[in-house]
């Protein structure tokens, strides 16, 4: 099944596409049997012995046994461990009610800043939004964030200074904005000094030195998302150029 | 389900773009988003997109008992509905506080003004009228409602035909559209709803505003007009006090902007029209495989076409023209096949390896010659090929070309652009040395 999922790495399927989970044809005798394991990220799911596609989109492969689909969605499912941009909405007892965007909204402990203690409480007030982390994300269970990491830091978490704008793409673009050596990002940088803050969940925030600027920004990552590489860069240049 | 919040920061964002006269969508304070109406494949069937605003209208019609106060005039009826496809924030079968006021702000801008003359509508009078139903649906929320539906709802009813009816005696029969064609409705005016929100107390007014202004503005202004100038209905909510003159500007506005969507709105009725009498695809055949959801969209594509016309010429320059074929005298019996018939002959490949020898001792000499004699080279080079010419006079493309007498444009053609293959040749052969 590896050789297969290998092969079609790079390819568009769809819902329903499936893998079986026959072994090789032919074994060598020689090496150490190793049994074949494959770590399935999102869009990949087992079902008894076939392996199924559940998203549309590319197959993405990477070293040694991990394949995942990628997707174009902008409906956000929490992940553990995942950042992202939410917007409080509540403001009870000692949790904030937070939207990401999601089915339904995450908590967020007043306790989870750095260097909040019961007498020492975050200043948040309904409206802000906070850039923080999924603590827990489980189907069955209401989702909970955090504005710390591991050792009790903000780590660049918590909640936005004055500013900016907050606007939502799609969830393709976030992840192709937070990979090593995107060439999104190196484009932009190349047009105007830039704040950039990306959510895991599909939400942008960016502050600039005017206004016009940042919703120059905002406009130009709303629209790459269906541009291939060329067309992007052929429209940052043009705005480079002074063509606003 | 919940709409998404506004954060505080889209808010004051917003605001402090607006003092400084700049939108989300880099619009000018007074300019609408980009308008389009299509036809679906029935009469009455309109949709209109206003930016990301999607709107579809349908308009039907039954036979009724008129009211008793009206007995000879036809009803009119308008439903608004919002669902959840729309946005989120909408439930679905139950009427909201939004959807009464979009109600009864497009049955005064439609019905109030009499803008459809409804005694047209009569059948027999006290006994039966044409009931006209507008539904208006919701298809994506993204600001603006009101005028979206109102152009949708009128360009409907302007597309819409009811069937002809005959009455003989105290017989009536309704035609289907097969026996005669169906009737227009009789319209007088168009009335079209144009909005105007007011931020900052009416300090800023914005016209056509999006999702994320509405929910930051102060109040709302709704002005419906016909392209003549007479105000149809007008509305003010949210709480504002604006003065004389702000309602008067708005006015002024919205006779603008009325007669630029009037002119669209007719335009696109006109296409229809035109589309649908010539028999072709119209209304949902023609506008719907483009919107493909599985290709990645984008509204216009830029091309490149700096060096095209070159790359054309060259394209037609370089290539070989197409091998004249010449009719066997043989009549072939229906029914039986043969081969080889109408094929360019490839048993003379041998001597085309000649020429190219030949042809490869005299481009050796060109080559030295400076690029700057080019004119010379070019003459030379047209001497070499008549000779070539004269040589080859058993090649079988050469005699097509004496077997037909209607063809001596083509020969030169012809011969031109063996040249340049050669030199092709020469060229390559040159590169190997």
């Amino acid at each position: 099944m590896l050789s297969t999922l290998k092969e079609r790495t790079g390819e568009v399927l769809l819902p329903g596409d499936e893998f079986s989970f026959e072994t090789d044809d032919s074994i060598s005798l020689t090496g150490p049997v190793r049994p074949e394991k494959v770590v399935c990220g999102p869009g990949l799911r087992r079902s008894g012995d076939r392996l199924l596609v559940c998203k549309s989109g590319v197959l993405r492969h990477k070293q040694p046994h991990m394949f995942w689909m990628d997707s174009q969605q902008r409906r956000y499912v929490p992940a553990k461990g995942e950042t992202i941009i939410g917007i409080v909405t509540v403001k009870s007892g000692d949790v904030f009610k937070v939207d990401f965007g999601g089915s339904e909204q995450a908590s967020l402990s007043y306790l989870a800043f750095e260097g909040s203690t019961k007498r020492n409480r975050p200043n948040v007030q309904v409206g802000d939004l906070v850039f923080s982390q999924f603590l827990i994300a489980n189907k069955d269970m209401e989702p909970e964030l955090v504005c710390v990491d591991s050792s009790g830091r903000a780590n660049g978490m918590g909640v936005f200074g004055g500013g900016g704008l907050v606007f939502t793409v799609s969830l393709g673009l976030v992840r192709r904005l937070l990979t090593p050596h995107s060439e999104v990002l190196a484009d932009l940088q190349q047009l105007f000094p830039c704040e950039l803050v990306v959510g895991m969940n599909g939400r942008l925030w960016v502050k600039s030195s005017s206004v016009q600027q940042t919703l120059v920004i905002s406009n130009l990552l709303q629209s790459c998302d269906a541009m291939t590489a060329q067309q992007r860069r052929q429209l940052f240049r043009r705005v480079a150029q002074g063509a606003l | 389900m919940k709409d998404t919040p506004l954060s505080n920061c889209e808010r004051d964002f917003l605001l402090k773009a607006i003092e400084e006269k700049k939108r989300l969508d880099g619009r000018q304070t007074y300019d609408y988003r980009k308008m389009k109406i299509t036809f679906g494949t029935d009469y009455g069937c309109c949709f209109v997109d206003l930016g990301k605003t999607r709107v579809m209208a349908q308009v039907s019609c039954e036979l009724v008992t008129p009211k008793e106060n009206r007995p000879n005039e036809g009803i009119m009826f308008f439903n608004i509905e919002l669902s959840p496809m729309a946005s989120p924030a909408f439930e679905q079968g139950r009427q909201s506080e939004l959807s009464v006021k979009l109600n009864r702000q497009l049955e005064r801008c439609l019905r109030n003004s009499k803008c459809i003359d409804t005694e047209s509508l009569c059948v027999v009078s006290g006994e039966k009228v044409w009931q006209i139903r507008v539904d208006v649906h919701m298809l994506n929320h993204d600001g603006n409602l009101m005028d979206a539906a109102s152009i949708a709802a009128i360009t409907a009813l302007c597309h819409f035909r009811r069937p002809d009816v005959g009455i003989q005696g105290d017989e009536v029969t309704v035609y289907s559209p097969e026996e005669r064609d169906p009737i227009p409705l009789s319209i007088y005016h168009m009335p079209i709803s144009v909005s105007f929100s007011f931020f900052q107390q009416g300090t800023y007014l914005l016209v056509d505003p999006c999702e994320r202004e509405e929910r930051v503005m102060d109040g709302l202004l709704m002005i419906a007009m016909n392209k003549h100038r007479e105000i149809c209905s007008i509305q003010s909510s949210g709480g504002i006090m604006l003065l004389k003159e702000q309602v008067m500007r708005c006015s002024k506005i919205a006779s603008v902007k009325v007669s630029e969507i009037t002119e669209l709105l007719s335009k696109a009725l006109e296409n229809d029209k035109k589309a649908r009498k010539e028999g072709g695809r119209c209304g949902f055949a023609e506008s719907m495989p483009q919107e493909r959801i599985t290709a990645l969209k984008m509204d216009e594509t830029s091309v490149e076409m700096t060096d095209v016309t070159e790359r054309a010429k060259d394209i037609v320059q370089k290539t070989e023209a197409p091998p004249q074929l010449v009719r066997s005298p043989v009549v072939p019996v229906p029914g039986v096949g043969q081969v080889g018939q109408g094929l360019q002959n490839t048993w003379g490949l041998e001597e085309e390896d000649e020429e190219e020898t030949e042809e490869c001792d005299n481009s050796d000499e060109e080559q030295e010659e400076k690029v700057t004699k080019m004119e010379e080279e070019e003459h030379e080079k047209e001497a070499s090929r008549e000779g070539d010419v004269v040589e080859i006079s058993d090649s079988e493309e050469e005699d097509v070309v004496i077997l037909h007498p209607e063809t001596p444009d083509k020969t030169p053609k012809n011969t031109e652009s063996r040249s340049h293959q050669k030199g092709a040749a020469a060229s390559k052969k040159r590169q190997k040395k």
